[in-house]
């Protein structure tokens, strides 16, 4: 069987370094990469910006206009697409292990047990979580942040004096996120596992068979489907239901003989992309499973870490741990 | 693929001289570049470009194994270090004085993308030689420290006699026969002696314990599996130290044993006892089978292989060796003599 091929519409980047991260800042493809720069492809050429001289950049986060990046200089810098690198805080050498960012401006990060928020017009507030956190992400509604960390996760208004809501689940809690209706939150845990709960009545669910941990989760745009990552094919869970995902099977797209690493629903349509250890890119349509081809096969390529779609779904940005990188523009 | 980053762990209890060591270590690692990962961070001057702070966050992994802790810190660190893979060489951690090494052993076994790109090279334990004794009878995390250990250094020897060393080193031997056993003030050790030890080699198993297999050593292996004696297999010559809750136990089976009993045997064991289990080790001889059988544990983790062939001439032996806490010595040699082809 010959899947359809769009490789002859990518443009092969070259980013130089690992990258950690892909994001449109406006029109602008941006790359974070794990030496500390950010990769700006301007029409005049690409530009590289050092957001974290001398450092590692361990969590990022990207709004339409900035690329949030986190190092383990213990700084957070919003880099824009002009190249302008502003300073978010300084968090004195410790690490910044979670990142968390929203197009109003407003950003969060930790650095161990200590997260931090910062609203848009600037206003800090800090919490201190029962462990390290691993994983941050703003609810859909309300200035509200979700905080993933051992033993399950927290839900916590920085502006309100309202006490921070906790749920309980034992073992390590990675990285968070809510369905883009608000109703759940999930997690993906150092035992390769997801967790989910109803934030309503917090009924718990649980999302195993992983044979790796998940590092990747995208939500479709209306919110019906979780893609996910750590298997050998996407594994996309239905949340469009009541019960959510509840006593049913996910959908296991684009099986192939290496793991999906990174994966990326298309806003406006129901399809994901979904880049492999291997290197390979492919396109999948949610349900039926049909397959397009966006890099191909190839002896030795880096695993995909990084991949992003614009607004409208009309160009994936990728890029990999090899410092390989490239951008597919969809035909009309 | 890149070479796997090599990792000591440094344990030994509170003012043993650990950050004595660490500091040589630095100053002394011939261009070796190393990231320190360390618990009191910012207390001691640490001459070292890339020194990361821990918080020791030690977190049972959720498979339904109760022992089977791991360090999350820890995985979240060596993920971050990777970032900077070009710019050291081999990775410290120095753990804290009442610190249990085992989690950190174990996510070294049980976390996939650390396993990937770092190996564990060996725990060296640092006694302090004046009060090792005592902290062995008041203090269940120095014994446990000794126990895990594959180097452990006897330090501040300046400070006692030569009869409480002989004393000491008794004491240490009742409990780990196995580890490499050095004698030093100011932790002067040559650093060959604690690093690139391989020690949790399969491959190198037998280089790293001289006395293992010959069962010839300074310890005498008396627990022949099937002969019935009574006597655990814990370092016979220190027969005054065998009330240790804490001590070894080997034994030894001439010629094959058969893999569909031992493999079972050894996977039920483990399970029932790896809570009290620290450390096991093994090569067997397997009946019908050209190649040595080699495995390892820490708790209930267990690794095992197929290694290099029996070599013409070379005795087929069968043995193992656990380090434990309350070890049924009686009840693991009948389980191993049962296992024998």
């Amino acid at each position: 069987m010959a899947a359809t091929s769009l490789a002859a519409h990518v443009t092969p980047l070259e980013a130089g370094a690992p990258v950690a991260a892909a994001a449109f800042l406006g029109e602008t493809p941006a790359l974070a990469l794990d030496d500390g720069h950010i990769l700006l492809f301007v029409p005049d050429g690409p530009r590289r910006v050092a957001a974290h001289p001398c450092a590692a950049i361990l969590a990022t986060a990207a709004t339409k206009k900035a690329f949030f990046t986190g190092g383990d200089d213990g700084r957070v810098r919003a880099t824009a697409a002009d190249g302008t690198v502003q300073e978010i805080a300084d968090e004195k050498g410790q690490w910044i292990d979670a990142l968390a960012a929203r197009d109003d401006g407003a950003a969060a990060w930790s650095s161990g047990k200590k997260v931090c928020a910062r609203d848009a017009a600037g206003n800090t507030a800090a919490f201190a979580a029962p462990s390290s956190v691993r994983g941050l992400a703003f609810m859909p509604k309300g200035y509200r942040l979700a905080i993933a960390h051992y033993g399950g996760a927290t839900l916590w208004f920085p502006n309100a004096a309202a006490p921070p809501e906790r749920f309980e689940w034992k073992g390590s809690h990675l990285s968070i996120t809510a369905s883009p209706d608000g109703r759940f939150l999930v997690t993906a845990m150092q035992e390769n596992t997801l967790h989910a709960w109803r934030i309503a009545d917090k009924k718990e669910m649980r999302m195993s068979g992983y044979p790796a941990k998940t590092r990747s989760l995208s939500w479709s745009s209306d919110g019906d489907w979780l893609a996910t990552s750590g298997a050998d094919a996407a594994i996309v869970w239905p949340f469009k239901d009541k019960e959510g995902p509840l006593g049913k099977a996910p959908l296991e797209c684009g099986l192939r003989p290496a793991q999906v690493s990174c994966a990326a629903f298309r806003p406006k349509s129901p399809v994901v992309a979904q880049g492999y250890s291997d290197g390979v890119i492919l396109l999948c349509r949610v349900p039926d499973g049909a397959i397009v081809i966006v890099r191909p096969f190839a002896e030795s390529l880096g695993a995909i870490t990084a991949l992003t779609w614009d607004r409208n779904g009309g160009r994936l940005l990728f890029g990999a741990a090899d410092g390989a990188a490239g951008l597919l523009e969809m035909p009309r | 693929m890149n070479e796997k980053i090599p990792v000591t762990v440094l344990t030994g209890y509170l003012g043993a001289g650990k950050t004595t060591l660490l500091n040589r270590i630095l100053s002394e690692g011939h261009g070796q570049r190393f990231a320190v990962i360390v618990n009191e961070f910012g207390e001691i001057g640490i001459d070292n470009g890339l020194v990361i702070g821990a918080d020791e966050e030690v977190f049972e992994m959720n498979n339904g194994c109760v022992c089977c802790t791991v360090r999350g810190d820890l995985i979240r660190i060596i993920e971050g270090l990777l970032k900077r893979r070009s710019r050291f060489d081999a990775i410290i951690v120095e753990t804290t004085g009442l610190a249990d090494p085992a989690p950190v052993a174990q996510t070294f076994f049980a976390d996939a993308a650390v396993r990937e790109a770092a190996r564990l090279d060996a725990v060296v334990t640092v006694a302090d030689a004046k009060f090792l004794a005592e902290r062995l009878r008041d203090a269940p995390e120095a014994k446990t420290q000794i126990a895990f250990a594959d180097v452990i250094i006897l330090n501040k020897i300046d400070l006692v006699d030569a009869v409480a060393i002989h004393d000491t080193e008794a004491r240490i031997r009742a409990i780990n026969p196995y580890a490499k056993l050095l004698k030093a003030s100011k932790c002067a050790v040559p650093l060959d002696a604690i690093l690139g030890r391989n020690a949790f080699d399969l491959e190198r198993i037998l280089e790293i314990e001289p006395g293992f297999l010959d069962g010839e050593g300074h310890h005498d292996h008396h627990g022949h599996a099937g002969d019935g004696h009574g006597h655990a297999g814990a370092a016979a010559p220190l027969a005054h130290h065998h009330g240790e809750e804490m001590q070894s136990v080997s034994m030894s089976i001439e010629g094959d044993v058969h893999p569909e009993k031992f493999l079972p045997w050894l996977q039920d064991y483990i399970q029932k006892e790896g809570a009290s289990i620290l450390r096991s080790k093994g090569i067997l001889s397997f009946k019908d089978e050209q190649k040595r059988f080699v495995f390892q544990g820490v708790h209930m983790l267990l690794e095992g292989e197929l290694q290099r062939e029996w070599k013409p001439g070379e005795k087929r032996l069968s043995k193992l060796v656990f380090i434990g806490r309350n070890l049924n010595a009686e009840e693991i040699r009948q389980g191993f003599a049962a296992c024998k082809a």
